[in-house]
């Protein structure tokens, strides 16, 4: 449900609070109807191909009453998908935080071999399509994949169940924290954590009093995008999950079941929750995305004085 | 705090930074690393700090070597160009911060440390600020609230990284005079690094000049001015005119033209440089004179206390040599001098050298007239 890359990069920030328009300009300035067609235009089209159909979802779901729609969220099945939904993303978000402000903190950091290829495959998860994703795991851990015989051995279960799941959600989560925090880090330098350290702060105090609060919005952001494509995740997950009902489905996998059984209300229903975390997302992203913009006019002004 | 670095080398990839460096910095003295950008002088006080490790060599704090110590034991106080304050904490907490991190043990109570933040804040005359954040102070003020972060560790040398170079010039003043008064308040050892030399001269107890990794000359201001000892030395430190020529018994030849002086250690025959300060040279419009340079004047600035002549060579074609001569204004009227005219350049004090690497001392670098107070 996220876009591929988003990124709170400084020159959409900067863009956002500019304060000319073009406008206020006259060399800039167009004829009106011109400002009224491109807007009439983008208006139309945020209307019928994203405000129509995110309406249609909770029109849907609302459609035979409230009893139906709570019926149809606290169904059983419908809770266990949801419940699903969440160990997934608390378990990969807090994983590829850790896992991205590391990445990062080496990247922006620390001089290396290979650091080109590391920010190059990072991005695999944006590239790849999530289908292969969820297919790389079965050939590892499928009955007939590089660790199935040993698995099976073991009585472990990875492949239809929930391991399964959380891999292939960690694996399509994977780039969103760190490629939001490289360019950031980047930005920033290291002249801050060398004042620290020279001052006797240790690493950990180093980065807990220095780095991280520099880092939060951005951090935030990444984690914010990371938990919408952690919930939201369908072509991965949908491989590796083998749909088994009430025990490895996911909220998306859930919505396409009912779906495809008729049952449009229950469909929607759930798929109302999913529209409603992407609503909450959006807020929360904008609300960063403010405080980062009002940070970063901070330390411009820091560096024009 | 005494500091001595002995052999130091640094090599970055191909580059060398540091090539076998070798100094003393007694306690208690100001001193000042000189040198041109890419010098290694940066290079060499992060290495004291401890930011950055030798390839060899040592670095001997009060008479132990440190070259294994962290950096957070060393006791350094580092001042940063760009300050580095800490973008998200008050003035009060940046400075409270190194007491603030110091292990439990020795930590000093929260009272304490504000006493210590309000005398400090006082000492850099800027205890109003202590709740602002640093992107609501000016320059000035931001690396005046680093240096008492900085002092407040007590640390035992203070390090400064070119800590005027993001300033403007009127302030560059202002706290290079504080910065000196201050220093004779607390009297710690302190090193800071600039690359102009107005700054250097001004504000130290001793001057090192550092080129390419190297250390040119060390010396009182006064002597590293007066007294250069390497033609580097002599073309970094405020304007120089310069001639590329020959050694004769008591002069230097310059193509077929010659130059007098009383230095008698130069061998007959060598290729020689030779420097004269733009008041070191006199005009004399006699153009039958057998010593001296023809040269024609291109401009004249007489304005102040002085005049400034500005002449070109006309002996030599292609390239243009560039010369700069200092007269009193009684001098200029005395001789009628105007642009266009030819004259002779007659050196009253000339500095020869014996020519070192052609590489070393192009016209390009020696040419580049430096302004200079002094």
């Amino acid at each position: 449900m996220a876009g591929a890359t988003a990124s709170l990069n400084v020159a959409r920030l900067a863009s956002l609070n500019a304060p000319r328009h073009y406008e206020d300009n006259a060399a800039t300035r167009d004829n009106p109807w011109v400002k009224y067609t491109v807007l009439g235009i983008s208006l139309l089209f945020f209307a019928a191909f994203l405000l129509l159909p995110l309406a249609t979802v909770f029109v849907e779901a609302f459609k035979k009453g409230w009893d139906v729609y709570l019926a149809a969220i606290t169904e059983a099945d419908a809770l266990s998908a949801i419940y699903l939904t969440l160990i997934a993303a608390v378990i990969a978000v807090p994983l590829n935080l850790v896992f991205g402000v590391s990445a990062a903190w080496a990247i922006a950091k620390f001089e290396f071999r290979g650091k080109q290829l590391l920010i190059t495959f990072i991005d695999l998860p944006f590239s790849v399509s999530p289908v292969v994703a969820g297919l790389i795991y079965v050939l590892l851990f499928g009955a007939q994949g590089w660790f199935g015989p040993w698995l099976q051995e073991h009585d472990i279960r990875i492949l239809f169940a929930v391991p399964g799941i959380v891999l292939a959600t960690i694996f399509v989560t994977f780039p969103f924290v760190a490629r939001e925090l490289i360019p950031l880090m980047q930005a920033q330098g290291k002249e801050e954590e060398e004042a620290a350290i020279v001052l006797g702060a240790s690493g950990w105090q180093t980065f807990w009093h220095v780095t991280l609060p520099n880092i939060k919005w951005g951090l935030l952001y990444g984690v914010v995008l990371c938990n919408a494509r952690a919930m939201g995740e369908f072509g991965a997950v949908s491989v590796v999950s083998g749909h088994i009902r009430g025990v490895t489905n996911t909220m998306p996998l859930q919505i396409e079941i009912l779906y495809n059984e008729y049952q449009f209300a229950a469909a929607f229903a759930v798929a109302s929750l999913l529209a409603l975390l992407a609503l909450v997302t959006l807020v929360l992203k904008t609300y960063i995305e403010w405080q980062a913009a009002r940070s970063l006019r901070d330390s411009q002004q820091e560096e024009v004085s | 705090m005494s500091i001595q670095v002995q052999n130091i080398r640094k090599q970055f990839g191909n580059f060398v930074a540091l090539n076998d460096v070798t100094l003393d910095f007694p306690t208690g003295e100001l001193v000042a690393l000189l040198g041109p950008s890419g010098c290694g002088k940066t290079t060499l006080l992060r290495i004291i700090a401890g930011l950055e490790q030798a390839d060899s060599g040592n670095v001997i704090l009060e008479g132990n070597d440190a070259s294994g110590t962290h950096v957070r034991d060393r006791e350094v106080g580092f001042v940063f160009q760009h300050y580095a304050l800490f973008r998200h904490m008050t003035v009060f907490d940046n400075i409270a911060f190194g007491l603030r991190v110091k292990p439990r043990h020795e930590r000093p109570s929260e009272t304490i440390i504000r006493k210590k933040v309000t005398e400090l804040l006082k000492l850099v005359q800027l205890d109003w600020l202590a709740d602002r954040f640093p992107s609501q102070l000016s320059g000035g003020q931001r690396q005046r609230i680093a240096l008492a972060r900085a002092l407040a560790v007590e640390p035992r040398v203070l390090l400064l990284d070119e800590p005027f170079g993001a300033l403007d010039a009127k302030v560059r003043k202002e706290l290079r005079r504080w910065l000196r008064r201050l220093h004779d308040e607390l009297h710690i050892t302190s090193i800071f690094v600039t690359h102009d030399q107005e700054e250097a001269l001004e504000v130290a107890d001793r001057v090192v000049l550092m080129n390419h990794g190297s250390v040119e000359q060390i010396g009182a201001p006064e002597e590293v001015w007066s007294a250069p000892k390497t033609p580097f030395v002599y073309s970094f430190l405020g304007s120089v005119n310069l001639f590329h020529g020959r050694s004769a018994p008591g002069e230097v030849q310059v193509g077929g033209q010659s130059l007098g002086h009383a230095e008698s250690i130069i061998p007959d025959g060598v290729e020689v440089i030779a420097f004269a300060r733009p008041h070191e040279l006199d005009i004399e419009t006699d153009l039958s004179q057998s010593s001296g340079i023809r040269a024609r004047i291109t401009r004249i600035q007489a304005f102040g206390l002085t005049a400034r002549v500005e002449l070109e060579r006309t002996d030599i074609h292609g390239t243009l040599h560039h010369h700069e001569v200092e007269l009193t204004l009684e001098r200029l009227i005395t001789l009628q001098l105007r642009a266009g005219v030819d004259v002779l350049l007659v050196p009253s004090r000339l500095k020869v050298f014996e020519s070192p690497a052609p590489a070393q001392v192009t016209p390009a670098n020696a040419d580049h007239y430096i302004a200079s107070g002094i």
